[in-house]
Parts: structure tokens; C-alpha cells; sequence
């Protein structure tokens, strides 16, 4: 059963992942890459890990993917994209110098920590029926108490992200009194 | 491994063939119930409106014109399925489907019945097994409830995009920015409850809201109840905040190139949504299935057993919001767009945060023994002077954007 969810899973996660850079149609591959996140969110199911895979869907598939679209339909790019002309001609050789770099790394890692593989994770309290809420408390107790800088530091990154762009997009004073002079 | 599936006594254990006839026969009822909810509801809608507006209303088909849904659906089926030539066939396809499945989906989690009263908790006996009158209980709960109406989004989205004409494509942009935006609200007003109730589980919340005093309406102080129900009807796309379909701007809205099946599948969706958010507020604020008891003192309905009496009650409570949604439809005039998008982020969110932020404070300083009255003002006063903050950032913006000619 659990190799079952597993294969099932996986597929969907590589369905996915393959369709968001072979589909030519930016909505096509949007909609691939929320099939992968699902895949992801059963996984984590799997794995007794609920609550995790709520919130992907809620923040993933639910608001950030939905933004991509939302973006993709406003700004009308969704015809399927011209792939011969090239605007970075060094960009293809560079992002597959990285691919290979990425994808040598996770294998590194992969063998070298082969024996921590093959121990079955214990950390996790999974949900029983007595206490429905034990996984949601083990989480939330670490982030808000072991790792409450690093936590608040991401909010206050994303903050700066958020003021950064409405400073960046705003025009400047009188500005564009010039431009349509 | 079997938690997988549900936090539900029935799943636990070895898996037998009982369990899994009581689960396969509660998903065949839970469909046909909320197929028959929502061609009730359906009739319902037409029938009082028309009561409200002094016209006569479906009266033709069986009595009182029950059956004209039936009626309207067997028409739907059997008319001409049209693509255009335009769209994207297979999202165009798809999009019905990711509106219709969504709309079952958060059904699936509500408590429909069972015996909840005297610190019961809801456990019903089926054929020598024990489980909840309701199709799944899984350990996220709410939140499942929050993932679904966010993945709603798609089918309506998707719907407007793939009919390759503008006017849809416009509908189902409106529609995105305003369900995301509102998501937002509606998810701090579920915090609230999930804070004073301590439980994500449909069937914890219901069961901790055993008398009229405990109801969560009450307890998270009224507000975060009306936020939700905003909210809620602005996910909905229903009046007063159905810009989504306004004719007389959009044609039809997202759905103006479907025809046929496909256009019942949304029209079936919307109305399911309807149903299944307005059980979404009674299991959340009015104890769902829990019968009205003040005190002591219980309304008993005689005869029914109690756990039959929980789907009684449940219903009653429904029927009332259903009414609700109905009269908003024949009360409320359409916002405009910019109000739509003011009232969201500039009145329900920091509304819904600062609230949230009361009650979390009440109850740091509950456990902490501080006095209650000394919190709630400081509370108060920092959440004021907040809002001052964002008021003035408002003004300062319009300002603004007026001496730069970009807002008149």
C-alpha cells in the first residue's frame, strides 16, 4: 500500500515536472507544476506529515500557482512562446552547467548519507484518534519556539520583498509628466 | 498507515470488508444528498425570490414546481455540447470539473448527524462498527476545507481562460483576484474559531459548542463570524459580490461559452458551494448538529433518536443560512469592482487579524493570570493605534496618487 501511494505519487510529481519545461504554453506548464505540487502534498501525506500538505496546497497550489496564472492571463504572454530566437545566448549552455551541477550534488548527498536513508524517520508525532493535533503541536512548537529567529527573519525577508516592490514599481514624482510631454 | 485516510475509529485497525461497505455506502449517500441539496436548492432560491419580488415562481413541474431543477437538468443534458473554435480543448474540458469536484469535496468533511449532546463525541454504532455521521474525518480537518475552496479557484479560472474570447477571459481574472483576496479573511476568521476551539477536526469543533453559551459565535465574540460570512460570500461569488457574471459589463461572466452539460456542471457547482458553505458556517459558529440548549436545559426533539435529531438540527440551522444567501440576492445591489477590492484588504483582513490578535491575547494573559480587563484594553489600544498607522498610510497613498494624476 505505502509503495503503491508512493509510485503513484512520484509519477505525479515527475509527470508534472517534466510538463513545466516541455509544455510550450506558459498555462499548460502552470498546470503541470501544480500537479507536481499535489504529487508533493500526497507525499508528505504519506509520510504522517498532514498538516504540511494542507498548507501546500493552500499556499502553493492554492495562492502562488493561482498568481502565476493570474499574471499569465493579465498580461496576455499565453500564446505558446517563439523558442527560436534567443534574448541570452549564453543562458542554455550556462543553465545546463548548472543542471548537471544541481543534479551531481543531490546524488553526492544521496550516497554519502545512504545509511541515514535506510533508518526510518521517528520524529514525527502522527495523528491518532485520541489526538487528532499532535503533528500540528510537534510543528508548531519548533517553529515558534527552537527556530522563532530564523522563522521571523524569513517574514521580515518577505516584507522587504513585498515593500521593495511597490518602491521599485512606484514612479516618481512628476514624472511622468515628462514622459508625456 | 490507515490515518492516511481518516481520523475515524471505523478506519483504524485491520481493514474489513464492513468498514469498507459503511464507508463506500456514506459516499454513495453523501453524493446523493448533496445532488438532491442542491436541486432543492436550486428550487428554493427561485421559489423565495420570486415570493420576494411578488412574481409566482417554478409551478409547473411536480408540486409546487420541486422538479423544475430536474426539469432544466434534463434539458441541459440533451442540448447540443459546443466547443469554439477558439478555445483550448482540453483545459476547456477539464475546467468543469475541477468547479464541480472541489464543491463535493468540502461536503465531505461537515458532520451531518450524530449524538454529540451530554460530552458525546458524535460516535454512532453501524453494524457492530463505530464511527462519525460524516464521510471523512481527517486529522487537518478545517483546513481541508480551506485547501478545497482554494483549489476552486481553478475550475473557474481555467473556465474563462480556455474559452478563447475576451469577455470570459475578463469574468474569470475578476474572479481570481477576488476569491485569493478574500481567502485571505476567510482563513484568519477560521484561525479565530480554530484558537478558542484548539482542534482542527469538524467533528472537535462541534463537539466542544455544547450549549448556546459555548456556540463558537459567541466565544470568538461575534465579528470573526461576520468576516466569515462576507467572506464566504464573496468565495462564492454570490450577491452582493457576484462581478464574476455581471451581465451587463461581462456578457455571461466565465461560464458565457459553455453550453450543455458542461454549463450544468458549473451552475450544479455553485449552488453545491452554496450549501456546503452555509453547513461550513453552522459547523463552525452554531455547534452544527448540536441541538439549542441554554444551560441546563435542552431542546428535545421527541421521538427522533439523538443522533438522528443531530441531522434535524443541522438541517434547521442550514436552511436558515440558505434563506440568508437568498434574501442577500434579492436585497443587496452589486458592489463595484474597487469597493470589492477596498472592503477585502482595507477592512476584512485587518479586522480579521486584529480580532484574531485580541483573542490570542486574552488567552496568553488567561494563562498567565494577568488581569482580563488590563488586556483587553491594552489590547485594544496597540490594535487602535495599528490601525491609525494603516489609515494614515491610506490617506498618505491617495494623496498620492492624486498629485501624480493616476487616481481622480
Amino acid at each position: 500500500m505505502e509503495l503503491f501511494v508512493f509510485v503513484c505519487a512520484a509519477a505525479m510529481v515527475l509527470v508534472g515536472a517534466v510538463g513545466v519545461i516541455t509544455r510550450n504554453n506558459p498555462v499548460h506548464a502552470a498546470l503541470s507544476l501544480v500537479l507536481t505540487l499535489f504529487g508533493i502534498a500526497v507525499l508528505f501525506v504519506a509520510n504522517n506529515a498532514h498538516f504540511l500538505a494542507a498548507v501546500q496546497v493552500i499556499v502553493y497550489a492554492g495562492a502562488i500557482v493561482v498568481l502565476f496564472l493570474f499574471v499569465i492571463m493579465l498580461l496576455g504572454v499565453d500564446q505558446a512562446e517563439d523558442l527560436s530566437t534567443e534574448p541570452l545566448t549564453a543562458q542554455r549552455p550556462l543553465a545546463l552547467v548548472v543542471g548537471i551541477g544541481v543534479a551531481g550534488v543531490i546524488i553526492a548527498a544521496i550516497v554519502k548519507s545512504q545509511d541515514a536513508l535506510l533508518v526510518r524517520g521517528t520524529g514525527i508525532n502522527s495523528a491518532t484518534p485520541e489526538d487528532a493535533d499532535a503533528n500540528i503541536r510537534q510543528l508548531s512548537r519548533s517553529i515558534f519556539s527552537d527556530y522563532v529567529f530564523a522563522f521571523e527573519v524569513t517574514s521580515v525577508l518577505l516584507l522587504i520583498a513585498v515593500v521593495g516592490t511597490v518602491v521599485m514599481s512606484r514612479r516618481q514624482r512628476g514624472q511622468h509628466v515628462e514622459e508625456s510631454a | 498507515m490507515m490515518q492516511i485516510l481518516a481520523i475515524d475509529p471505523l478506519l483504524t485497525g485491520k481493514l474489513l470488508w464492513t468498514p469498507l461497505l459503511i464507508v463506500l455506502l456514506k459516499v454513495v449517500v453523501v453524493f446523493v444528498v448533496g445532488l438532491l441539496a442542491t436541486m432543492l436548492m436550486v428550487w428554493f432560491e427561485r421559489k423565495v425570490i420570486a415570493g420576494m419580488q411578488n412574481r409566482i415562481g417554478p409551478n409547473k413541474a411536480g408540486p409546487f414546481g420541486i422538479l423544475q431543477t430536474l426539469a432544466d437538468g434534463i434539458k441541459l443534458f440533451f442540448k447540443e455540447d459546443l466547443i469554439p473554435e477558439r478555445s483550448d480543448r482540453f483545459v476547456f474540458k477539464l475546467a468543469p470539473y475541477l468547479a464541480f469536484v472541489p464543491a463535493f469535496l468540502t461536503f465531505a468533511i461537515i458532520p451531518l448527524g450524530g449524538d454529540f449532546r451530554g460530552g458525546n463525541d458524535g460516535l454512532v454504532t453501524w453494524f457492530g462498527h463505530q464511527t462519525r455521521v460524516q464521510l471523512a474525518d481527517p486529522p487537518i480537518g478545517i483546513l481541508f476545507a480551506l485547501a478545497i475552496s482554494s483549489i476552486a479557484i481553478y475550475g473557474i479560472m481555467l473556465a474563462g481562460w480556455s474559452s478563447g474570447s475576451k469577455y470570459p477571459l475578463l469574468g474569470s481574472v475578476r474572479a481570481s483576484a477576488q476569491m485569493v483576496s478574500y481567502e485571505a479573511a476567510l482563513g484568519l476568521s477560521v484561525a479565530a474559531v480554530v484558537l478558542v476551539t484548539g482542534t482542527l477536526s469538524t467533528s472537535g469543533i462541534v463537539a466542544r459548542q455544547s450549549t448556546l453559551a459555548n456556540w463558537n459565535v459567541v466565544v470568538t465574540g461575534i465579528i470573526p463570524f461576520f468576516i466569515f460570512m462576507v467572506a464566504a460570500t464573496a468565495e462564492l461569488n454570490r450577491p452582493p459580490f457576484d462581478l464574476v457574471e455581471a451581465e451587463q459589463e461581462l456578457v455571461g461572466g466565465f461560464n458565457t461559452e459553455y453550453a450543455s452539460l458542461r454549463f450544468a456542471l458549473f451552475y450544479l457547482a455553485e449552488f453545491m458551494n452554496t450549501v456546503t458553505m452555509s453547513a461550513l458556517i453552522v459547523t463552525l459558529f452554531f455547534g452544527g448538529p448540536q441541538p439549542i440548549s441554554v444551560g441546563s436545559t435542552t431542546i428535545d426533539i421527541p421521538i427522533i433518536g439523538n443522533a438522528l435529531e443531530g441531522t434535524v438540527w443541522l438541517l434547521l440551522k442550514v436552511l436558515v443560512f440558505l434563506y440568508i444567501y437568498v434574501w442577500f440576492r434579492a436585497t443587496l445591489p452589486r458592489f463595484r469592482y474597487d469597493q470589492l477590492m477596498n472592503l477585502g484588504w482595507k477592512v476584512l483582513i485587518p479586522a480579521s487579524l486584529g480580532w484574531f490578535i485580541l483573542l490570542a491575547a486574552q488567552r496568553v494573559g488567561q494563562s498567565a493570570g494577568w488581569d482580563r480587563y488590563v488586556v483587553t484594553i491594552a489590547t485594544a489600544l496597540v490594535l487602535l493605534v495599528s490601525y491609525g498607522l494603516l489609515m494614515l498610510a491610506q490617506r498618505t497613498s491617495t494623496n498620492e496618487r492624486k498629485r501624480d494624476g493616476v487616481m481622480f
